[in-house]
């Protein structure tokens, strides 16, 4: 029998976030660092934004792509500090990162209620 | 082209070094002349008591693997003439403890090894009169690629995790777990899961993708441990939502 283990569903995360960043990113940086500033497409207002925002798709996908990012950025950085900077605390290290996750996703639910 | 070419030996006889040492020979630079040959020459004309693994001089043995100009390679398969004019660096493969001069102790991976079950496994065992398990081409290039695996144990010497963390199971076992589950005549895949998705199993690879560039087969074990990741989680996503009976 399998036994349950954490690291299977974390890894699964942690894939869904590189496909998250790799997607959405990119398209963020250029509609928001090069399309919008440089006029190539109309400039939204805040109003505007705020509508889309506030849509239960833009709302779910948002905070659905900031969570498996934040999880993401917690398993490169724990195997950083577990392997680069060879801190061998493998449960405080884990805890840390992962924690930090959990915090900047429930901040992400936040501020996302805030707004939208 | 020059008559004779330099290597630099790491030499460690642990009766009377403390640390191992470079010693140099020059043998001479021929065209045909691999660093295996090299070292023969050595062990046969200038220095008997070298220590060296060597078998077949063609690739398929796996025993020559040692650490040539800081990289793991098959000495058999690599040409004095491509380092000319020298001098090469031989040293043991990284990673592993040295018993003699170029010789590691490998035990550690032979310890491992059966861990992952590389046999196959029938739940139904077929009888004598039923015949041989049948294979179709195509079943047969399903795991074709991970059976060239010759352990030699250049992959464990370029991988860095094994490096740092010594009880991570490591390239070749899981491309040879690969290599059963792919095969159509096993139905053990389900073993192989439950020992590779505990800790020091498939998820302490962090793909670095170095025991795949070392492989002189082009086994591409990273290839096989992602692969193991997916399989791995899928079969832990099933036994967490399935009721027991049916996992």
């Amino acid at each position: 029998m399998i036994r349950p283990r954490a690291e299977p569903f974390v890894w699964l995360l942690f894939s869904a976030g590189g496909v998250a960043a790799a997607v959405v990113l990119p398209v963020l940086a250029l509609l928001f660092g090069l399309a919008i500033p440089l006029g190539w497409v109309d400039r939204p207002d805040h109003d505007q934004l705020l509508r889309i925002l506030a849509t239960p798709v833009a709302f779910v996908g948002l905070l659905g792509a900031f969570v498996v990012m934040l999880v993401h950025s917690a398993h490169r950085l724990r195997f950083t500090l577990y392997d680069g900077l060879q801190i061998k605390q493998r449960k405080t290290v884990a805890v840390l990162c992962y924690g930090g996750a959990v915090v900047g996703s429930i901040a992400s639910f936040v501020v996302l209620r805030a707004v939208a | 082209m020059p008559d004779t070419i330099r290597l630099r030996v790491s030499r460690y006889r642990p009766e009377t070094d403390p640390t191992p040492h470079w010693q140099d020979y020059d043998v001479p630079l021929r065209r045909d002349w691999t660093i295996l040959d090299g070292l023969n020459h050595i062990k046969n004309q200038l220095d008997t008591t070298l220590s060296f693994r060597w078998s077949c001089r063609m690739g398929i043995c796996g025993s020559c693997g040692m650490t040539v100009d800081g990289e793991p390679l098959l000495t058999c398969g690599t040409f004095l003439s491509d380092y000319a004019p020298g001098p090469i660096r031989v040293e043991p493969l990284n990673n592993f403890p040295v018993i003699r001069d170029l010789v590691v102790d490998i035990t550690d991976f032979i310890t491992k090894l059966p861990r992952v079950k590389p046999w196959i496994i029938r739940d139904d065992e077929l009888s004598l009169d039923d015949g041989e398990y049948l294979q179709t081409p195509e079943q047969l290039d399903a795991y074709k690629q991970f059976s060239m695996c010759i352990n030699c144990m250049l992959c464990y010497s370029a991988c860095p995790v094994y490096g740092l963390d010594p009880c991570f199971i490591g390239p070749a076992a899981v491309a040879l777990a690969e290599r059963y589950d792919l095969d159509s005549r096993d139905q053990g895949t389900k073993e192989r899961i439950e020992f590779l998705v505990e800790p020091d199993g498939v998820y302490g690879c962090t793909l670095v993708g170095e025991c795949t560039r070392a492989c002189p087969k082009q086994v591409d074990p990273a290839a096989a441990i992602q692969r193991y990741k997916i399989k791995a989680a899928k079969a832990s996503v099933l036994a967490f939502l399935l009721p027991r009976g049916a996992r």
